[in-house]
C-alpha cells in the first residue's frame, strides 16, 4: 500500500494561514513566498455546494461496499444515476442505500452484504431516486 | 390634458419596444415541500404547517387546502386534519432557511442576475437569455427539482408585475402549464390580463381593489388600461407604476441588494402565559440579543429601543394590559450588554403585577449606519472595546451555533420557549439530526 501524505486539514473552511508580523530580525523564513492555503475537506467534498447532502447509514447491508453502520455519507443530487451507482433511493416510501441495477430491463436495489437478497423493482413498485452517494466517513476511533 | 397624454403616450411606446425580460420564480406550497424532501412517506400525504407556538396553520400542501384555511387556529382544526389523515408540524426554520439557500443559489447560478425576494421567491432578470424562455424556465424548474427536491413555478414577462401575473397563472392552471408561463409576446399577455382579477394584481390590497371596482375596474386589464395620471392623482405613483407595469413598461428595477433595515423587531409569543417578573425579564433579554444579533448583523447602531409586553387580548375572561416603554441610550450602540441593561430595566417598569403576559416586543429605533452622520467632536461614542468583543461573540456563535455565547440573563432551554411540539427535524443544519437511511 503506499500512502500520499496531503497535509494536515483545517478545523473550518475560511482559515488562511497568516505570518506573525512580530518575526524577529535575521533570517526570513525561505518557506514564507511558498505559502498556500490549507486543504479543506469542506471543498473535497463539496460540503457547501447547494446540491450535497449528509445522510447517516444505519444497518449493516452495504458493508461490502465499506459501508458501515453509523456511517456519514456524501450524497450528490445534481447527477442522473447510472447502472452501478450507490444511491439513496426511496421504494416505496422507504429510504434506503443500496447499489443501483439497470440493465437489460432490469432494475434491482443491490446490497452488499450476502444475508441481504437484491430488491427487484417490479411494476407497481414506487422508485424514487433521491441522490448519488459520492463519498463516504467512517470515524475509526469508535 | 392631450398635450400630456401624448408624451406619455410616445414614453411608453419608446420604453415597451425594450428587451428587458423578467421572471418570478417562487416554491410552491414551500414549507410543505421542505418538509416533504426527508419524508418521501408523506409524498401523497397532505400537509400543514403551523405558526410559532403551534398557533395556527400558515402554510398547506395543495391536497391540504380542501381541509382548511390559512391561519385557522390549529386548535379549532386539530380534530378535523386527523380525520382527514392531513399531517401537521410545527414550523422548522432552520430547515427552511437551508433549503432556501440552496434553492436560490441554484437559480442565481443559472440567471445573469437575481433578487431574492422572500424565503420562498426571486426575481431573476432574463434579459439576453437566448432560445425559448420557456425551455429556460423548464431548465431551471428542472434542476431545482433534482437537486432539492422543491417544486418552483416560474412566470416570465416584460416586467416585474407582469412576472408576478405569470408565475400566478402558472400555478394556476399548473397541469396545463407544468408551471411555467411566458408571456413575454402581447397575445399571451393580453389573455393573461384578461383572465386575471383585479385583487390577484401585485401590490393591489383588499381596500384598494374595491376602490378601483367602484370605478369599473375588474380585471387586469381594466387596470393596464387606466389613465396612469388619473391613478396617480387619485391614489398614489405606486398605483400609477403597477398601471404601467401591466402595461408592459418596466418601472421596477431588479434590487440586488436589500437595503438596511430602519428598525428591527424580534417579537415572540411565550410557550405559555407569565405572571412573574423573572422570566418576563429573561425573554426580553432573549429577544433583544436576537435584535442586536440582526443589528450587527447588516453592519448599523442604534440610539433608541421600544420594549413592551401585552397579555392576550381575545379571551374576555382575562384581564388585558398592553405596555411598552422608549428607552433613548447614551450613544448608537449595537452591544448586547448594553442594550440588554436598557431593555429589562424597561420591562420592569412596565410590567404590572397581577396579569398573565403572553407576549414581548423589542423594538430597535433610530438606525444608524456608519458613516451615514457626523457625531460632534465630543459626543460619547461606544467604547471600541464593546465593539471588539461583539465581534468576537458573533464569530464565536457563528461557529459553534446560536446562543453558545450569550447575555447571562438569557436561559439555554427557558421553560417559557416557543411551544414547538411537532417539529421535524434539523436534517440539513445539525450533525446529531442528519436523514437515517437503511
Amino acid at each position: 500500500m503506499t500512502i500520499t501524505f496531503l497535509g494536515v486539514p483545517t478545523g473550518g473552511p475560511a482559515l488562511l494561514p497568516v505570518y506573525s508580523f512580530r518575526v524577529p530580525a535575521g533570517f526570513p523564513s525561505p518557506a514564507a513566498d511558498h505559502l498556500e492555503r490549507h486543504i479543506s475537506l469542506d471543498e473535497l467534498f463539496e460540503l457547501r455546494a447547494p446540491h450535497v447532502y449528509l445522510v447517516q447509514v444505519e444497518g449493516d447491508s452495504m458493508q461490502g461496499a465499506g459501508i458501515f453502520s453509523g456511517d456519514l455519507l456524501i450524497v450528490d443530487r445534481s447527477k442522473d444515476a447510472e447502472h452501478g451507482d450507490i444511491v439513496i433511493a426511496a421504494i416505496n416510501a422507504e429510504p434506503v442505500c443500496k447499489r443501483l441495477h439497470k440493465r437489460g430491463g432490469v432494475v434491482m436495489l443491490q446490497s452488499e452484504n450476502p444475508s441481504y437478497p437484491p430488491r427487484y423493482v417490479m411494476e407497481g413498485d414506487d422508485l424514487v431516486i433521491w441522490g448519488v452517494v459520492r463519498y463516504s466517513v467512517r470515524d475509526h476511533a469508535q | 390634458m392631450t398635450w400630456s397624454s401624448g408624451v406619455l403616450f410616445a414614453t411608453a411606446c419608446v420604453i415597451m419596444r425594450s428587451d428587458q425580460v423578467f421572471a418570478l420564480i417562487d416554491c410552491n406550497s414551500f414549507y410543505a415541500s421542505c418538509e416533504r424532501v426527508f419524508r418521501p412517506d408523506l409524498a401523497k400525504t397532505p400537509i400543514v404547517v403551523l405558526s410559532n407556538n403551534d398557533g395556527c396553520v400558515i402554510a398547506r400542501s395543495y391536497d391540504a387546502k380542501p381541509f382548511v384555511k390559512m391561519g385557522e387556529p390549529y386548535f379549532q382544526c386539530r380534530e378535523r386534519l386527523k380525520r382527514h389523515g392531513v399531517v401537521a408540524f410545527s414550523s422548522n426554520y432552520a430547515l427552511y432557511g437551508d433549503m432556501s439557500e440552496r434553492v436560490m443559489s441554484i437559480i442565481e447560478s443559472m440567471v445573469p442576475a437575481a433578487e431574492v425576494y422572500s424565503i420562498d421567491e426571486c426575481f431573476a432578470d432574463l434579459t439576453g437569455v437566448q432560445g425559448s424562455l420557456t425551455q429556460f424556465g423548464r431548465e431551471v424548474r428542472g434542476k431545482v427539482l433534482q437537486r432539492t427536491g422543491i417544486p418552483v413555478g416560474v412566470g416570465i414577462a416584460r416586467t416585474k408585475t407582469l412576472a408576478k401575473l405569470a408565475n400566478h397563472t402558472a400555478k394556476r392552471l399548473q397541469s396545463h402549464t407544468g408551471g411555467v408561463v411566458d408571456i413575454t409576446t402581447d397575445f399571451e399577455r393580453d389573455w393573461v390580463l384578461r383572465n386575471t382579477e383585479i385583487k390577484e394584481v401585485w401590490g393591489i390590497g383588499r381596500r384598494m381593489t374595491e376602490h378601483l371596482q367602484s370605478m369599473g375596474i375588474q380585471k387586469a386589464m381594466d387596470l393596464a388600461k387606466a389613465d396612469p395620471r388619473m391613478l396617480r392623482d387619485k391614489f398614489s405613483v405606486v398605483v400609477e407604476k403597477t398601471a404601467r407595469e401591466l402595461a408592459g413598461v418596466p418601472c421596477l428595477e431588479l434590487d440586488e441588494a436589500v437595503p438596511p433595515k430602519q428598525e428591527i423587531c424580534c417579537s415572540r409569543m411565550f410557550g405559555k402565559r407569565l405572571s412573574e417578573l423573572a422570566p418576563i425579564k429573561q425573554a426580553v433579554a432573549t429577544y433583544t440579543g436576537r435584535a442586536a444579533e440582526k443589528l450587527r448583523a447588516q453592519g448599523s447602531k442604534c440610539k433608541r429601543m421600544r420594549v413592551s409586553i401585552r397579555t392576550g387580548m381575545f379571551n374576555p375572561d382575562e384581564l388585558h394590559h398592553a405596555q411598552g416603554a422608549l428607552v433613548e441610550l447614551p450613544y448608537p450602540t449595537n452591544d448586547t450588554l448594553l442594550l440588554t441593561r436598557a431593555a429589562t430595566s424597561a420591562v420592569e417598569r412596565v410590567f404590572r403585577a397581577g396579569y398573565r403576559y403572553s407576549k414581548a416586543e423589542v423594538l430597535l429605533l433610530d438606525l444608524r449606519q456608519p458613516g451615514e452622520f457626523t457625531d460632534d467632536l465630543f459626543a460619547i461614542s461606544q467604547p471600541v472595546a464593546s465593539g471588539r468583543l461583539m465581534s468576537v461573540v458573533d464569530q464565536i456563535n457563528d461557529r459553534y451555533g446560536r446562543g453558545t455565547m450569550r447575555a447571562g440573563s438569557v436561559p439555554r432551554t427557558p421553560d417559557w420557549g416557543m411551544r414547538r411540539e411537532l417539529m421535524s427535524r434539523s436534517y440539513t443544519t445539525k450533525i446529531d439530526q442528519l436523514w437515517r437511511v437503511w
